[in-house]
């Protein structure tokens, strides 16, 4: 006798826990074959308001975490994501189509990719930051900071390794997330969703709606509470729109093939941080 | 709210009643008061909340909202500074929208209660000329645990200070043990401290502090209580206590209130204070009230939400229906 089959359900990742869409709906992702693979949740703008607050709630905590402790938490994501190695390259070869070496070699490297950033966090402050000479009795020191909550569009073209590249960086200055995974392969989002829940990040820092980014993006764009738009992978969308939305409030928009579009670089870490030079009296001898 | 005469609503109280306002004749009258269907009451709130509200409504409700809301500050912490920042934001909650109404009220403890007056300056008044009144917080408020005579002094010494409502708490320890002549005496008297040197009276708000009542019959009996005695106001909490205002409570205090008018004709305010946060749940209140008292009630004088962090939501909502787009905390003051 053959046993039931378990399908699982994809939902949303809002604030640390996996709610469905406020909106109700879900769509049927289908394998490169045509073969039915799961339901996936299709976001809503009310899903999209809810998980900038949940974003909003969980930026103090990731920002206000040591440099050091950052690092732990993202390499604990690597640790994490090694060990669920097989799952990851199963969903991706069902969902996009490929063998399972060429899979596994986006795992792989989605995997080093954490592992890179996460060295970075106690170390991209000195090389961006230090101490300014100027003409006065004074220190001058300049560090980057978090910009705050970062709306983004994650590359399209592949289930893991395109998500990965866009907000591991983002992640590495303490900023939190909302963010717009591939639409045409959302599953490997979610299941990236499972890993981040179980490696200490803390809750509402990364948020995921799966869904059509059309519909979803404006709305981030447009509102108040968001303090960055990346629309790295937003090139196949009307993303001038997504960035005139954005111009009503003061938002920083890094555009399609921006500073270091997504290959690993410090350039993309600092793509999302901003600049506090304090100025600070020397001791009168 | 200021003029009101104290005698009428005390005889009416007697006559219903029946007898001399003592432990025994209230004790009779109050546990004969028919019990509270709980599962009902709660069935009947939860179904109240799921009313869905847009566009224009929602408009209309979120300016009401902020007609309503006594706009507080009770902490140990408050100075004056905190006062004036908190009087100016009744006045213009919304600086970028002067089309934002103001709040009904500006709620402080009654040392600070000469500075929020001193503050509104000409803008002080009643709400239903578009002024902003001052209620305080008074009888030892948040625990009630002083002798009568300090908690008259407190609430005289608050009306001299030119409040015009005064928030009392009752006793909750006379009410649990079933001394409710005592806490109906109370009542009475701070009613009566109440009266200014002109005749008039500042309106009295009596705090149930239904978070330590135990249950949904107890505060059945304690706003019977209190409108007997003469209250103008029943008020759910302090907000010091959780659970602070519910809607279910909020519901029965509300039909307390509607009960009253068809037995007596007399008009009775109900105030839900503390654990409101979300334009979501204060639209809950206002569908509630005008579904069990009617939308009459939804006055300054018959209604009010004791809240602080409510507004900002209020305004973010509001701010959002007027640019199309969602609104963050940093348009809004930090309080």
């Amino acid at each position: 006798m053959s046993r039931l089959t378990v399908p699982k359900t994809y939902k949303l990742y809002i604030g640390g826990a996996f709610p469905r869409s406020e909106s109700g709906r879900v769509r049927e992702v289908l394998g490169a074959d045509g073969e039915f693979l799961a339901n996936a949740a299709v976001a809503s703008r009310k899903d999209a308001r809810d998980a900038v607050v949940a974003a909003r709630g969980g930026h103090a905590k990731w920002a206000g975490a040591t440099a050091y402790n950052r690092g732990q938490v993202l390499y604990r994501i690597a640790e994490v994501l090694e060990g669920r190695r097989a799952q990851f390259v199963e969903e991706i070869r069902a969902q996009q189509g490929v063998s399972a070496a060429v899979a596994g070699a986006q795992v792989d490297e989605a995997i080093d990719r954490w592992v890179w950033y996460a060295g970075w966090t106690d170390k991209y402050s000195q090389v961006a930051g230090g101490a300014n000479p100027v003409a006065g009795p004074f220190f001058n020191l300049s560090v980057p900071e978090p910009t705050g909550l970062v709306a983004v569009v994650a590359p399209q073209e592949d289930a893991l390794l395109g998500l990965v590249s866009a907000i591991a960086p983002i992640l590495v200055s303490g900023n939190s997330v909302v963010v717009l995974p591939s639409e045409a392969y959302p599953l490997s989002a979610i299941s990236l969703a499972e890993v981040l829940a179980t490696s200490d990040v803390p809750a509402g820092v990364v948020n995921i709606l799966t869904g059509p980014v059309a519909d979803v993006a404006p709305w981030l764009a447009s509102h108040a509470d968001v303090n960055a738009l990346d629309l790295a992978g937003a090139g196949a969308y009307d993303w001038p729109a997504f960035e005139a939305a954005a111009a009503d409030t003061l938002k920083r928009v890094v555009r399609p093939g921006g500073p270091g579009a997504v290959a690993p670089s410090l350039e993309r870490i600092l793509a999302f941080t901003e600049m506090k030079t304090v100025w600070h009296t020397q001791s009168l001898r | 709210m200021t003029g009101t005469s104290i005698e009428a609503p005390h005889e009416r109280a007697l006559a219903l009643l029946g007898g001399q306002p003592d432990d025994a004749t209230l004790r009779r009258y109050l546990h004969g008061l028919p019990g509270v269907d709980a599962v009902g009451l709660e069935a009947r709130a939860a179904d109240l909340g799921t009313r869905s509200i847009k566009t224009t409504s929602k408009a209309w409700a979120l300016d009401t909202i902020v007609k309503l809301i006594d706009l507080t500050t009770l902490e140990g912490a408050d100075t004056p500074g905190k006062v004036r920042s908190l009087t100016a934001k009744a006045l213009a909650p919304d600086p970028g929208d002067r089309q934002t109404p103001r709040t009904a009220a500006v709620c402080v403890y009654g040392d600070m209660v000469g500075i929020a007056v001193e503050s509104l300056g000409a803008a002080h008044g009643d709400p239903d000329d578009g002024l902003v009144a001052v209620a305080a917080v008074a009888t030892a408020f948040p625990s009630g645990r002083a002798s009568l005579e300090i908690k008259l002094a407190d609430t005289r010494d608050a009306v001299a200070a030119g409040a015009d409502e005064i928030d009392m708490v009752i006793d909750r320890g006379a009410f649990l043990s079933g001394r409710y002549g005592q806490v109906f005496d109370e009542i009475v008297a701070v009613k009566d401290a109440c009266r200014r040197a002109d005749g008039t009276s500042a309106s009295l708000k009596v705090i149930l502090e239904t978070g330590e009542l135990m249950s949904y019959d107890n505060v059945r009996r304690a706003s019977w209580l209190s409108i007997l005695a003469g209250g103008d106001f029943i008020k759910t909490s302090t907000g010091k206590v959780a659970p602070a205002a519910t809607l279910p409570v909020t519901l029965l205090m509300l039909e307390v209130v509607r009960d009253w008018h068809t037995a007596t004709g007399g008009r009775i305010g109900v105030k839900p204070a503390g654990g409101i946060r979300t334009s979501k749940d204060a639209i809950k209140y206002l569908v509630t009230v005008a579904e069990t008292v009617g939308e009459d009630w939804l006055q300054p004088h018959l209604f009010r939400f004791g809240a602080s962090s409510l507004l900002n939501d209020v305004l973010l909502q509001r701010q959002k229906l007027r640019t199309g787009h969602y609104s963050g905390p940093d348009y809004v003051t930090i309080d």
